[in-house]
Order: structure tokens, then sequence, then C-alpha cells
């Protein structure tokens, strides 16, 4: 019964009754039947890359990689947890950073990334050199200007809190904690991060809710005629890795050249999923666009050549870009905020432990 | 019928039962076996020492060895008539620091007569792209690059007053796509010898692994141009000379 309630009622309900129940109970108490969340497949949404058969969800290990997840344990200095940079209301992306933030006050080179619908993505990070959602982890957990930790240290330290080796053997049924144990608990918490509950993804499934309106339409109509085939699909996004115009040289970040050492691959970043798009700013790589006004100003007239500017945007008789009028970036701006998930930002169960 | 047999009846006539198996050679396969294989690192013929001993490349450039790690994978044992057997789940990190790992013993291997042998030096390209691994695959043995995800096959440090800067040699070879494919696969002869395994025999199998021809065979090693490669088509240099001459059989004991 309470198992049918959760499933039907209306997101900011489900986040509200979270709250409330939040203040004198635990998880456990007020839904017994909460269940893991993102392990299906949502009717619009192509077939997963990593399955949930791959690491079937239970509820123990979900909680498990959840606390993983917002620990700072795993960082260096003990105050850097995956969430301070991968932040729930702006779809785990960090808000208002250009660059991420890791130990000592240390900036990144790159933008951290919104995290969703990982499970149907092959490759991860800008320049696309994490290729499973297990092992993914282990970059920023050991990235010098992030996490700066080792794996073993990681290990260590878990191994010595005594909640978490119970926590552990409860889930994986021995002890002491591995590296397995570890990397396959926080995937099936990232695993779990699937958004598809925008108003897009009611239209698309024509269902309650679903409503586009006309600019709103027009602007669907632009993306997909105009930002194809790089915003491609259901993901808005089509995973390749792609220059767009951003630079005339890239010394200080190669891109995806960083992983194939390939001279083509200079300044080629894996093109990003629109969903959420209105939460995740700022934008690019390098996070240097503030607004998604500037990032479509970017595309239409701000383009720079260089030589591996993509293809897509060589235009007959002027410089790179993608030709919008100022209508339609009113209408692509205005369908872009439909892909916004509330939802998914305010599922309790993907929140910090309480 | 025969399971049926066996359900109905009890423990005497199931011991009768297998004391006819055992005259009946085509009842069922013979009870397998194993084989044990032992490694020697080398620097050219010279046994090889962590830090403390001091080498030349063919070039004659002198360099020394602190770290010596790599991968030896998908072990497979070829019959005269072509026929294979392939050692399931076959990944081994072989480190000249751990002389436990030099040591291994292939087991449940299928009785027979075996005139071939052949590895991988690395690991597959599915397991590169695999989930969250263990044993040998584990990525807190240092061999697991976090930042382009994938097996280091071989990891040699050390140093050379021929490396330029810090005189540091960096050999981190791994790499699984074109066109840095490092997986190499080793068949070294085995001289004419056959490996018979039997149940009640264990042959031994005595590889030499000799660091020098890491840096010769196809592609000459020159410290002074090339002392630091994690991947890419350094590594490919490397891992071609690996391919040619890094393994040889040194003799086998029938056992």
């Amino acid at each position: 019964m309470p198992r049918r309630w959760i499933t039907t009622v209306r997101p900011a309900l489900l986040g509200l009754v979270g709250l409330l129940a939040a203040a004198c109970t635990t998880d456990a108490d007020v839904a017994p039947a909460w269940e893991v969340p993102g392990t299906g497949t949502p009717a619009n949404f192509p077939a997963p890359v990593y399955a949930a058969s791959q690491n079937p969800p239970t509820r123990e290990a979900f909680e498990l990689g959840r606390t993983l997840f917002y620990d700072p344990l795993l960082s260096r200095t003990g105050d850097i947890s995956c969430g301070s940079c991968h932040q729930q209301f702006v779809a785990f992306a960090h808000q208002d950073h250009r660059l991420s933030h890791g130990v000592d006050n240390l900036l990144g080179t790159r933008n951290a990334p919104a995290l969703q619908n990982l499970r149907w993505r092959s490759e991860f990070l800008w320049d696309g050199g994490a290729k499973n959602l297990e092992t993914m982890p282990l970059a920023p957990l050991t990235s010098p200007v992030e996490m700066d930790e080792t794996l073993e240290n990681v290990l260590r330290k878990l191994n010595a809190a005594p909640r978490y080796v119970d926590q552990f053997e409860q889930v994986y049924g021995r002890r002491p904690i591995d590296s397995q144990q570890l990397l396959r608990a926080l995937a099936q918490f990232t695993a779990s991060l699937t958004s598809s509950n925008s108003r897009y993804d009611h239209y698309a499934r024509h269902e309650a809710g679903g409503t586009l309106a006309a600019n709103e339409l027009r602007g669907l109509e632009i993306l997909r005629q105009k930002c194809s085939p790089c915003h491609a699909g259901e993901l808005f996004t089509d995973e390749t890795y792609r220059n767009n115009g951003l630079d005339r040289t890239f010394a200080a970040d190669s891109g995806r050249a960083h992983i194939t050492g390939r001279p083509q691959d200079v300044g080629r970043f894996q093109v990003p999923s629109l969903r959420n798009v209105a939460l995740t700013a700022p934008y690019m790589h390098d996070g240097r666009l503030q607004t998604l006004r500037q990032v479509l100003d970017h595309y239409s007239d701000g383009m720079v050549e260089s030589g591996t500017l993509d293809a897509q945007f060589r235009r007959a008789g002027r410089g790179p870009g993608i030709t919008l009028s100022e209508t339609e970036k009113t209408d692509l701006l205005a369908f872009l905020h439909t892909l916004t998930d509330p939802t998914f930002i305010q599922d309790q169960r993907l929140a910090e432990g309480r | 019928m025969k399971t049926r047999f066996f359900s109905r009846f009890s423990l005497p006539l199931l011991a009768a039962s297998t004391l006819l198996a055992s005259c009946n050679k085509n009842d069922s396969a013979p009870e397998p076996g194993s084989l044990a294989i032992e490694i020697d690192h080398l620097v050219g013929n010279t046994p090889l020492k962590l830090n403390t001993g001091t080498y030349t490349n063919g070039l004659g450039q002198p360099f020394t060895v602190s770290t010596f790690n790599y991968y030896l994978s998908n072990i497979k044992l070829g019959k005269a008539d072509g026929t294979e057997y392939a050692e399931p789940e076959s990944y081994r990190l072989i480190k000249e620091s751990d002389t436990s790992t030099k040591t291994f013993t292939l087991e449940n291997v299928p009785a027979g007569d075996y005139t071939s042998l052949s590895f991988t030096i690395g690991v597959d390209s599915a397991r590169n792209v695999a989930g969250a691994q263990t044993g040998a695959l584990d990525p807190t043995n240092g061999m697991f690059w976090s930042w382009n995800s994938g097996y280091i096959y071989t990891k040699l440090e050390g140093s050379s007053p021929a490396a330029g800067g810090n005189q540091q040699l960096l050999f981190h070879i791994g790499g699984f796509k074109s066109p840095n494919n490092t997986i190499r696969i080793a068949s070294p002869s085995l001289n004419g010898a056959v490996l018979q395994v039997r149940k009640d025999r264990t042959p031994a199998v005595h590889l030499a692994a000799d660091v020098q021809k890491m840096f010769t065979g196809p592609h000459v090693i020159d410290f002074s141009k090339l002392s630091n490669t994690m991947g890419g088509s350094n590594s490919v240099l490397v891992a071609d000379n690996q391919a040619v001459g890094m393994f040889r059989v040194d003799h086998v004991h029938a056992n």
C-alpha cells in the first residue's frame, strides 16, 4: 500500500513528506517500501549501458553508496566529498563554480559536470578518460587537485571505521572492505541518478503534465534541427568529442587528445547532455560561460577557428557557428527549461543522509 | 539412465561402479592435473636485482631498475592436434619485488600432452573497461590508470644517467585502443619439450623474462630520447620489443 502511494504521488509532495518525516523518524520507519531510485529504464530512454543486473540494486548497498558519496573521509584532507562538487539541487553539478574545488582550496582544471543518467554512459569525464561507471570515481579520488587521496588509504580509513566495516559486511558478507566493494557500493548510488521526469519527458511519454507551450515546442524543433547530431536523442548527447570553437589553441587543456594522443582530438570535449541544463551553470568544460543566453550567443556569433573545429559549425560565406535568430534563441531557451527535472533534484532518497 | 541408477542404489554399488570406471577408458575423461610455472627475471644474462644491479641497454647506456611488474594473462596450452586449453580467469600480476608471484601453478588443467604455451603480456581489452576488479586486477595494486582508465601492463621504473632531467626511467606500458594498443601475446617456444599433464604429474616450465629485451629488438630504445612513457605511441615501441623477445622458455621439468 505505501509503495503504491509513493510511486504515484507528485514529486514535490514526496520531497515534502521526506522532509517532514525526517524530523522524527528514520527512512525505514517512514517508508518501509522505499525503493532504490533509478533502477528501471524510462519508456523514452534507450537501453542502459550499465544495466541494473550488473550491480543489482539493494537498499542496503544503495544507502552505503550514498553515505560514501557524501563522506569527506574519501579525501586526503577529510573535508571534500563527492557531494562537495556534485550538489543535488543543481543536478549534481557545482553551482557557481567555474572549476572544481579540491583539497586545500586547490582549483581543478575543469567544470564539475552534472551527474545524471550515468547508467546510459559508456565514457565519463570531459575527455572520456574513464570508461566504466565503477572505476570512474578513481579519477577524482586520486586527482591531486580534487580529493588527492589514494585508494589504499581510503580503504585503510574505511576499515578503521567500525560503522563502515559493519555496513560493508552486511552488504557484501565479508570483511575487510576491499576496493571492489567500495567502487561497487559507490556505483549503486551513482547509477541511481536517473533524471527522467522533466516536463519534456512527460511530453515525450504522453503523460499527464506533459504539455509544452507553443514557444517551447518551437524551441524543441529548432534544437532537433540545429543542435543535432551533437545533442541528439532522449539523452540530448551523442557522447562524441567535439571542438565547439571556444579557443584558437588548447595549450591549457587538450581535451580528448589528452586521452588518445591524437592531434585531431586536440580541443575536443565530450558533448554534455542538455538535461537539467538550466540548473547547471556555469557552462563549457572550463565553466567560462555564465548563462544559457551566453552559450547560445557563443554558438551563433562567438566561435573562433582552429584546426580541429567541428565540421558541424562550418557556414558558407561566414565564420563558424550555428545560425540562430533572436526569436529562435528565445524559443530554444524556453525549451531548455522544460528539461529541468524537479523530481530528481528533490528526491530525498538521493539527498545527504540526515 | 545412469543418474537414475545412481540415485536408487547405495554406496557400495557406487564404489563398485567407480572401480569399474577406472577400467573403462571411454567412460569419462582422465582426471585433470596441474602445471607449474616459474619465472626468472634477467637483464641480459644477469639476474635482475632491484636498485643495486647496474645494467646497460642495447646502446650501452647504464641503468638501474627499482620496479619491475607486469601482467601475465590468459595462459593457453596447445596440443599437437591444434586443440587448446585456456585457463579461465587467468590474470596474474608478476612482481620482481614479490618472489611468491614469480612461481605459480595452473590447477585443473585437463590431462594431455601440451606442445605449446602462450599468454598475454598485459590485460585483455574487455577487462580494461570492465567494472571494479579484485585479485591481480585490483586497482590497489598500483597497475591501473585512473585518469585514462585501463591497466598498466608493464611497469618498469629505475634510473639512467643517459635519461634527461632527473635521470628517471618511467616505462608504464599500457593502452588497448588502436593505434596505441600495447596488448601483446607471447608464445615462447617449448623447444620441443612436451608438457605431459596428468593427475599425478605436474610438469614445470621455467620462463626467463629479460628486461633488456624491452629496449632492444625491432625498436632500439635510446634513454636520452625516451625515458618516460605512460601509454601512447612510445609505449607501443616497447610493447613490440616485449612481444618479440622478452620471454623465453629456459627449461622444462617433466616431473
